[in-house]
């Protein structure tokens, strides 16, 4: 099938008159082009484009010895739990017979829809969020540059009015839950969050609670 | 009345224009593929809204469903060089098929007294091959995943160095990374694992990490939606 039919060329050597064949000068494409469709269905469902993406995260080294660093004033302490259990604190611990006479903590559990941990980290970061939002606008409406809106960006983030959240999870919380609960923090402009373990009080009230 | 003409030759269509798209595209996805590398074990990492894009030149700790360790480097050189040195301070012979066999896995989790007998069997006997427990990771009896990140961290930034020096000699523009640490694990880990693999970076002073994560469609998804 695939050879070169040639038509016209020789047809005025023989007596003249004798007319040449009419054939066409086409190649039978049909192998070629079935050859194309099955390399590009191949390379279709093999190839993959997303590239894997990436948080990049920083954790924590060890703290210099020396007196504890001062007291967060705005601070939430998020603890992870089994069966995706997700539980927080406000402010400071308090342990059931503090020496201040506080109160002591108790845990209150939330969710990870857009109801509970969502609208929790958004209420408590009302300063960075509002701040954020401003410079936001002022980057639409071309008052500002994109690298001037980054800095200060974290710095409102960073600011001593924004959120500081610990993270905490007991042996059971599994490693999805804590990638879920950072997404939200970077969705909901936290920029000061750790992970750090729960101390010895924490784990009984968790323990607790859970029971 | 004279009655409709009917075509005698068959009817045809002219596909060229058909033709040159397939053509185009099957260059398209031949230029863009890379082929991924067969993986010891699958891992499902769990999704975020990071659009941060994964570095070239990582050495990445896989954590699986059960909590394993298993190691990997990109860049194929430094992952040699790295073999040598961990060789040479575990007593293991490696022969020079083994290494290249080495260059080309992406990552693996067995002792490395196993190693020579993983990298002798074919890609089918790996994924049942025993025992692979992952890369022991006993900070005190038995730190292989330490050292072996340890030697890679080193060659990896040799080769890095080198590289650059280079293009600098000849002018030319650098376009490589500088080695990154990466943990890529399985959304069902216990995380309990993944802070093991993490502590390991830790007391070796290397605080900062590529998280591998898939692209956001969960749970969390109108949350995403919101902030954009």
């Amino acid at each position: 099938m695939a050879e070169i039919a040639e038509g016209g060329g020789g047809g005025h050597g023989k007596g003249g008159k004798k007319r040449a064949k009419k054939q066409s000068t086409r190649i039978d494409m049909t192998p070629m082009v079935d050859l194309a469709f099955l390399l590009l269905t191949f390379f279709v469902l093999t190839s993959t484009f997303s590239k894997p993406k990436s948080m990049e995260i920083t954790f924590p080294a060890p703290p210099p010895p020396g007196p504890p660093p001062p007291e967060v004033k705005n601070g939430l302490t998020v603890i992870l739990s089994k069966d995706h259990k997700i539980f927080y604190y406000k402010g400071q611990f308090y342990a059931p017979d503090n020496k201040e006479a506080k109160p002591p903590t108790v845990l209150e559990e939330t969710t990870f829809t857009s109801e509970g941990l969502h609208k929790l980290l958004l209420d408590m970061n009302s300063y960075a969020k509002d701040e954020i939002t401003k410079l936001q606008a002022k980057v639409k409406s071309k008052e500002m540059a994109d690298s001037t809106y980054k800095r200060l960006s974290i710095d409102a983030k960073g600011d001593k009015r924004s959120l500081t959240v610990l993270l905490k999870t007991d042996d059971k919380a599994t490693y999805k839950d804590v990638i879920d609960v950072v997404d939200e923090m970077n969705i909901c402009f936290v920029g000061k969050y750790v992970i750090v373990d729960m101390s010895a009080p924490e784990l009984a009230l968790l323990n607790e609670k859970i029971k | 009345m004279p009655k409709i003409k009917v075509p005698k030759s068959a009817p045809s269509l002219d596909m060229t224009p058909m033709v040159d798209l397939a053509f185009l595209l099957v260059t398209f996805f031949m230029l863009t593929a890379s082929f991924r590398m067969a993986e010891p074990v699958v891992v499902d990492p769990p999704s975020s809204v990071s659009d941060k894009l994964l570095p070239d030149n990582t050495i990445m700790v896989t954590v699986d469903e059960l909590g394993r360790p298993f190691f990997g480097i990109s860049n194929a050189e430094a992952k040699v060089n790295a073999l040598h040195k961990m060789a040479s301070k575990y007593n293991v012979k490696f022969s020079p098929e083994q290494e290249k066999k080495f260059g080309g896995l992406s990552s693996f989790g067995v002792e490395i007294k196993d190693l020579p007998r993983y990298l002798d069997a074919t890609e089918n006997e790996r994924l049942k091959f025993q025992p692979q427990k992952g890369v022991p990771n006993d900070s005190a009896r038995n730190p292989q995943l330490r050292d072996w990140i340890l030697n890679s961290a080193q060659e990896a930034n040799a080769v890095y160095i080198r590289e650059r020096d280079k293009a600098k000699e000849l002018g030319k523009d650098f376009k490589g990374e500088k080695p990154r640490y990466a943990i890529k694990a399985d959304g069902k880990a216990k995380y309990i694992s993944v802070k093991d693999i993490i502590k390991t970076f830790t007391d070796m002073k290397i605080y900062r990490f590529n998280l591998i994560t898939s692209l956001e469609g969960g749970s969390t998804a109108p949350a995403a939606a919101e902030k954009k």
